[in-house]
């Protein structure tokens, strides 16, 4: 859905406010206040920009947060918080279930595959795309 | 600002093959092969032109496309749907002679047109290029 400018620009605004805040407990309200509409509103024009609620949209820039801290070799239980989800087994369950697989798994997996950080340089929007990296 | 080009996509069909049609038919050079479990980071440039990396993308499902897309996204690849960019050449006569008989599909023989002499090149999977001479 093509949206007018100036709604666009709104909904950028909440989702900025999502990739700057993610870590702390962000709800619905605090989003539509940022795009300056009601929050029924802006759920409604959020889904038909981006293709997801904002809640779901929220949700995998944790996900994508904690894969690369889980990257960084950082311990489960703090990405867990880290990245602003408040218990341990929620996060877990939800990342399998987005990811394939749960966190400490997905670690393995990555680090048997036969890459370094040295390794040619790949833009992260076609890994996301085309895989599940 | 943005500055420059430095990598743009070509989908194609299978990486093996349209590595060979590059590589081997257009003489492209390979800049990066790179594997990752099922994902392949496949990309090449003219000789002359290193500072643009030509992605060489296989068709698949994944995040971005669904099962449905990606077939019906090939089929308009093999179909010849998609114009993909125009490269320049010196001769591009000589080109046509000789790609033509490496097995590389064309439109026709090469014509005149008010920008120089064009001809219209297919790659294996079905991407279309404009093969183009500047004059003088």
């Amino acid at each position: 859905m093509i949206l007018p400018d100036e709604s666009f620009r709104r909904l950028i605004r909440a989702r900025d406010a999502i990739h700057a805040r993610y870590a702390q407990a962000l709800r619905l309200d605090d989003l539509a206040r940022e795009a300056a509409l009601s929050p029924f509103h802006f759920l409604r024009l959020f889904r038909a920009a981006f293709g997801e609620t904002p809640h779901r949209y929220l949700t995998r820039v944790r996900i994508e947060a904690a894969k690369r801290l889980l990257l960084a070799d950082a311990p489960v239980t703090d990405v867990c918080f880290d990245v602003g989800f408040q218990s341990l087994g929620s996060f877990s369950a939800l990342f399998a279930r987005r990811v394939g697989a749960p966190p400490s798994a997905f670690r393995r997996r990555l680090h048997s595959l036969p890459w370094g950080r040295e390794q040619a340089w790949v833009p992260h929007c076609y890994l996301a795309a085309f895989s599940q990296f | 600002m943005l500055q420059r080009l430095s990598h743009a996509t070509v989908y194609v069909v299978d990486q093996d093959r349209a590595r060979d049609f590059y590589v081997n038919k257009l003489g492209f050079e390979v800049r990066t092969d790179q594997t990752m479990g099922p994902f392949r980071w496949l990309t090449v440039s003219p000789k002359g032109q290193p500072g643009l990396e030509i992605i060489l993308m296989k068709i698949t499902s994944g995040p971005m496309l669904d099962e449905a897309s990606a077939d019906q996204l090939r089929k308009l690849v093999e179909r010849g749907a998609f114009g993909c960019g125009v490269f320049e050449t010196a001769d591009v006569r000589k080109d046509y002679e000789e790609l033509s008989k490496k097995g590389v599909r064309f439109k026709g023989p090469p014509e005149e047109r008010p920008y120089g002499t064009e001809t219209v090149m297919q790659d294996d999977s079905g991407n279309w290029f404009s093969v183009v001479q500047r004059p003088g």
